[in-house]
């Protein structure tokens, strides 16, 4: 049935309210950090000075800050990558083993990520506390009583490990349940035939379960970069930045540099930081692709 | 007892005691949050006992200080209305795109449909400045409908995204039926196929509610007056305020947390299903 040219027109009112408000508060701004990332611009004067390229020139040539928050950004996605994507996967392994209560587990594992960053942030920073926080407390009572008033998120030494483990604490479950997922997809009869010929659990798990899971796993450390990378609520409530930016992060700087009025420069730094990102997410497209494919 | 059976129940206890010791840390600090929300201000710095020393009075008038003088009943209130009114407007607008891009024919089809879920694959940091600029141009900087439409169009990629993938299995017969019957496009879509779509919309309706309930730097960015914040924006106001008021800090962390705890104890499934649909898109 082809649509009459009328058709076609009060068609377009289906989409008319989506593509409106999408390229009003989606599409413009995206433009407009590009075009804003060539001028030196206050957000006030009338005039901008168009600069070109000096502003990215200077970000990444002159400020040394800059690079020190993709380097504690960086930091902080590695300890994610390693240490709580291997926990996502080792509690999938054993919640995957049909053991009892694993509803049970499954939810109280997934209730951290649904937490805002901000709670999760204050909470900690609670516990974190030098004088009356409970970390302390406990640390002292085991006889480790250097750690009196110890403060954990102001000391230069501490502060980012600290946030660090906020962060993975916060979000471990998420790569839980897509593990977890992916797990139970794969089918029971494969580990029966592997059974019957004899192999053990760990083959079964070198030869099913570990080349099956490969491509989720992949998925999962992609969102964490880019979810780590991209941390922003948990160091604006714990640190902002602190002790002396020792905790800041390339999206701390980008507000920051805002705040201070500096438009042109922190768009300019708004796209560095983008195109950055945008090759982890270009590999997440090629392997879900890659991955669907196998799938058919 | 064989030798099997022994090595299983060793295996098992060894299971369990890992995760449960994992689930412990998960809970603990929110029982801690919920726990220090009901002592006095004396207790939070002297005792480190998980059960409080205080009684239902304390409790009444901790959690009345926080809602009525600290605010956090309005900065609730407010967040009420983010979410209600924000995950409705994401619901109507992004069905009817969706439901468009998946029946229907017009110009530019499948280009404003890569267009628009563009921005589920492409990561934009820092994107708030210019829309800062942009709601300042527009004098909704600082209003409530200046942030809502922010967080509007920032859920309708993944909702038809979703809804487009849902409506294309749908059969199409009796919409079909129901076109031959004379009935208008838009009647198909409201009285059929959203119907239909429950399940996804449901799937939709609790992550939009939970993403626009907890999100934060948008409300920074916007919001300058107290009295329209988000209880996420409130509570770092309260906390840049009243610095060391635990038991209170605590109380406004345990009201911006419980709407969030009930309904993912009630709607778990729909939020896994979210998440897994969410990480295998592209």
């Amino acid at each position: 049935m082809k649509a009459s040219p009328k058709e076609k027109s009060l068609n377009f009112l289906f989409i008319a309210p989506a593509l409106t408000l999408f390229l009003v508060f989606s599409f413009y701004p995206i433009l407009r950090t590009f075009q804003l990332s060539v001028f030196q611009w206050n957000g006030i004067d009338r005039d901008m000075l168009f600069v070109g390229l000096a502003q990215y020139k200077h970000i990444l040539f002159h400020n040394p800050m800059f690079w020190k928050s993709m380097l504690n950004a960086g930091y902080v996605t590695l300890l994610s990558l390693t240490l709580q994507n291997g926990l996502a996967l080792l509690l999938a392994l054993l919640v995957n083993r049909q053991i009892k209560g694993d509803n049970i587990y499954r939810m109280i594992f997934f209730l951290p990520p649904v937490l805002s960053g901000i709670v999760v942030g204050l909470i900690w920073k609670f516990v974190y506390d030098g004088n009356f926080g409970i970390l302390n407390h406990w640390l002292i009572s085991l006889g480790f009583v250097q750690f009196q008033d110890f403060a954990w998120l102001s000391e230069i030494k501490t502060a980012l490990t600290s946030v660090a483990v906020v962060h993975m604490w916060k979000g471990f479950g998420y790569g839980f349940i897509i593990l977890l997922a992916g797990l139970q997809t794969i089918s029971v009869e494969l580990y029966e035939a592997a059974e019957v010929d004899g192999a053990d659990a760990w083959q079964q798990f070198k030869n099913i379960t570990f080349p099956l899971l490969i491509p989720i796993f992949t998925i999962v450390s992609i969102l964490t970069i880019l979810g780590s990378m991209q941390i922003f609520d948990l160091i604006y409530s714990m640190t902002r930045g602190g002790p002396a930016g020792h905790t800041h992060v390339p999206i701390t700087k980008i507000y920051e540099y805002m705040s201070n009025g500096e438009f042109g420069y922190s768009t300019a730094m708004a796209v560095i930081f983008g195109m950055v990102l945008l090759v982890v997410s270009f590999a997440q497209i090629f392997i879900s692709k890659k991955l669907n494919y196998n799938n058919k | 007892m064989n030798i099997f059976k022994a090595k299983k129940i060793l295996l098992d206890i060894v299971t369990h005691g890992i995760l449960i010791s994992v689930a412990l840390t998960c809970v603990f600090p929110v029982f801690w949050m919920i726990s220090s929300s009901l002592k006095t201000q004396e207790e939070v710095f002297s005792s480190m006992s998980l059960i409080p020393q205080t009684g239902i009075a304390t409790w009444i008038s901790n959690y009345r200080t926080a809602f009525v003088e600290a605010n956090f009943g309005v900065y609730f209130m407010n967040s009420v209305f983010y979410t209600v009114v924000g995950v409705f407007f994401i619901i109507f607008i992004a069905s009817l795109a969706s439901y468009g891009f998946s029946r229907l024919q017009f110009w530019g089809k499948s280009f404003f449909f890569y267009l628009l879920i563009s921005t589920l694959l492409i990561p934009i940091p820092g994107v708030f400045v210019p829309l800062y600029l942009l709601l300042k141009k527009l004098s909704l900087l600082d209003t409530r409908t200046g942030l809502l439409l922010c967080y509007i169009s920032n859920g309708l990629a993944f909702g038809i995204f979703l809804l487009k993938g849902f409506f294309d299995e749908l059969p199409k017969e009796i919409e079909e039926a129901a076109l031959i019957d004379g009935c208008s496009r838009f009647g198909i879509y409201w009285r059929i196929a959203l119907p239909l779509a429950k399940p996804a919309l449901a799937t939709l309706v609790i992550m939009n509610s939970l993403t626009i309930w907890n999100e934060f730097l948008l409300a920074l960015v916007v919001l300058q007056d107290k009295a329209k914040m988000p209880i996420q924006r409130g509570l770092m106001v309260f906390q840049g305020t009243f610095i060391t008021d635990y038991p209170l800090l605590m109380a406004g962390l345990t009201i911006a947390t419980i709407p969030i705890v009930i309904v993912y104890l009630l709607m778990q499934k729909h939020i896994v299903k979210g998440i897994a649909a969410g990480a295998l898109k592209g």
